[in-house]
């Protein structure tokens, strides 16, 4: 047994510990289970919040990012410092509602709203299909980093199934509180792994930041500045925008707004986690290493790793190993918790109106080894259609986001019938486009290039709005002729 | 709109106007492109705005 092998298990063994610890004491009924019974202070908050921020992607995604596309990788800490800006106004708010009508689910927060379980089964389903990719993403990012850095001593199937078993085993007995304990020792590490490497990786090939960045303008010119088309000034902006006014709308990060003891630990949080965004610079400094030590990668999420087991010893590479198989358990344990709380509580007991809160919290704990299995099937077999749908995630999970704003409004102008329209239209655009790989430059070659280069979600939210606009002031009329008969025959009157 | 809501407002703008400005390979600051030393200084900046967005409310809220 190797070194590496030793300290990956070890950071293992932790996690499950503290994973199944977190429980202690506590009655694991749903609302305890999946919200931490809205016990959570700024720092648990904190660390679910920031560990949507820091999953595999962190470690592959966002070094391959820089790697491959340059500069262009900047927007993913502009949309995460928008989405926390956000987050300042619109979690409070969240929470307040979920607070009084004891909400558990994102899709129960639509239902209520709405007042339409057929809009939470609409949410559910949307969530559900963006979550399971995401999932799979998590578990392929886990199986990558830690058969490399165990040099192969631990082969890329078994790890997947090592860390999909504890994840199962610590979800179904503690929830939420889980992850949170889990994420503690998560971000330590990986705020030491990349902060090391996006220092040290740099010195050590180039002798600094500068001369780093000078070798990659000449070898490559116009690397660092974004392109005339493309990956553009609008493309890079509308991302920002389009990607920061969905990062809540996944169905784990709203759900994880319910579990605060108070609002003000939304508010604190919207201060310190733009500063913890900066992390990301390390990472991207870590592909922009590896540009010129490592050239013409096939896979560029490769960049960290394949830098990292060229520089250095077996043992680091285990610490590496640790920190990245933390980094796709803390999210998978959300997304695992918040599908399977999605199906319990918005598609099972809509069709089964008699079941009482403690078969819905059997269900939902009986579901989490399904759905993980359901998701290390796609992570070994799903191909093209699994790539197809995680392409679309952000796409398709931001089109709740109209419906989100105007079921905050004093009057909602929205019908629910409206809502469910304008939702579909969005997702089916998005998922038009993802397919076909059809862009809007295509579609209207003549429009000006900053225009073709926006992003296709913000093109597929217009169209979201104004159905859902079009479609609830259709279905309004009928309701009110619908309420005007109706009052005839009684002789009284309900419309003021 | 009141004033908490402007000036949390600020970074979006900050983003819209700042990118088209910084969008060039030279003058390094701090070892960094323009480009990225502009969306960290922007990242601490947001950061700054949140806190007197959050000191305004309770201000507002004592008052």
């Amino acid at each position: 047994m190797n070194i590496a092998l030793i300290i990956i298990f070890f950071f293992l063994l932790i996690s499950i510990y503290l994973g199944i610890r977190s429980r202690k004491g506590k009655d694991m009924e749903l609302e305890q289970w999946s919200v931490g019974g809205r016990g959570f202070g700024t720092v648990f908050v904190f660390l679910l919040m920031a560990g949507e921020t820091f999953t595999t992607f962190t470690f592959l995604g966002g070094s391959g990012w820089a790697y491959g596309n340059g500069i262009a990788a900047l927007y993913i800490i502009c949309y995460g410092c928008l989405m926390f800006i956000l987050s300042y106004w619109i979690l409070p708010v969240i929470w307040k509602y979920g607070k009084d009508k004891s909400l558990v689910s994102q899709a129960d927060f639509f239902a209520h709203k709405y007042k339409s379980t057929g809009i939470g089964v609409v949410v559910s389903l949307v969530g559900i299909i963006a979550l399971i990719p995401y999932l799979t993403l998590q578990l392929k990012g886990l199986g990558l980093i830690v058969s490399v850095a165990s040099n192969g001593s631990i082969s890329y199937n078994t790890a997947i199934w090592i860390g999909l078993i504890s994840v199962i085993v610590y979800v179904t007995l503690s929830g939420v509180h889980g992850s949170a304990w889990t994420s503690v020792i998560k971000d330590i590490l990986i705020l030491l792994v990349v902060v090391f490497l996006g220092v040290y990786l740099p010195i050590h090939y180039y002798g600094g930041f500068e001369s780093m960045f000078k070798a990659i303008e000449t070898a490559d010119p116009g690397f660092l500045t974004l392109k005339g088309n493309g990956l553009s000034v609008s493309w890079f902006i509308s991302s920002a925008l389009v990607s920061a006014l969905g990062a809540y709308m996944w169905p784990h990060s709203f759900g994880a707004a319910y579990t605060a003891k108070n609002p003000d630990v939304f508010k604190k949080n919207a201060i310190v986690l733009p500063l913890y965004e900066l992390i990301l610079l390390f990472a991207f400094m870590v592909g922009f290493a590896a540009i010129l030590q490592i050239p013409n990668l096939k896979d560029t999420d490769m960049a960290l790793l394949a830098l990292s087991k060229a520089s250095f010893p077996p043992w680091f590479l285990g610490v590496i190993g640790g920190a990245g198989l933390l980094t796709a358990l803390v999210p998978g344990s959300l997304i695992l918790m918040s599908t399977a709380t999605l199906i319990s509580k918005n598609l099972y007991k809509p069709f089964k109106k008699s079941a009482s809160d403690r078969e819905i919290n059997i269900v939902a704990k009986s579901l989490v080894p399904i759905v993980g299995l359901i998701a290390a099937y796609f992570t070994f077999n799903g191909g093209g259609a699994i790539v197809q749908l995680l392409l679309m995630g952000y796409g398709l999970i931001t089109q709740v986001f109209p419906s989100f704003v105007f079921s905050l409004m004093k009057r909602n102008p929205v019908t629910k019938v409206g809502a469910g329209a304008g939702i579909l239209v969005g997702v089916l655009i998005i998922a038009y486009t993802t397919i076909t790989g059809i862009t809007i430059g295509q579609i209207f070659p003549a429009i000006p290039q900053a225009i073709k280069d926006i992003n296709v979600g913000i093109y597929a939210l217009l169209a979201n709005v104004v159905v859902t606009l079009i479609v609830s002031a259709l279905t309004k009329r009928v309701n009110q002729n619908g309420l005007s008969q109706k009052t005839e025959s009684t002789g009284k009157t309900a419309i003021k | 709109m009141k004033l908490k809501h402007i000036v949390s407002i600020l970074p979006v703008i900050g983003l819209l106007v700042g990118i088209p400005f910084v969008n060039r390979a030279e003058p390094y600051i701090l070892g960094m492109p323009p480009m990225m030393f502009w969306v960290a200084l922007w990242t601490v900046l947001t950061s700054v705005t949140m806190f007197i967005v959050y000191k305004l409310e309770k201000k507002q809220e004592s008052g």
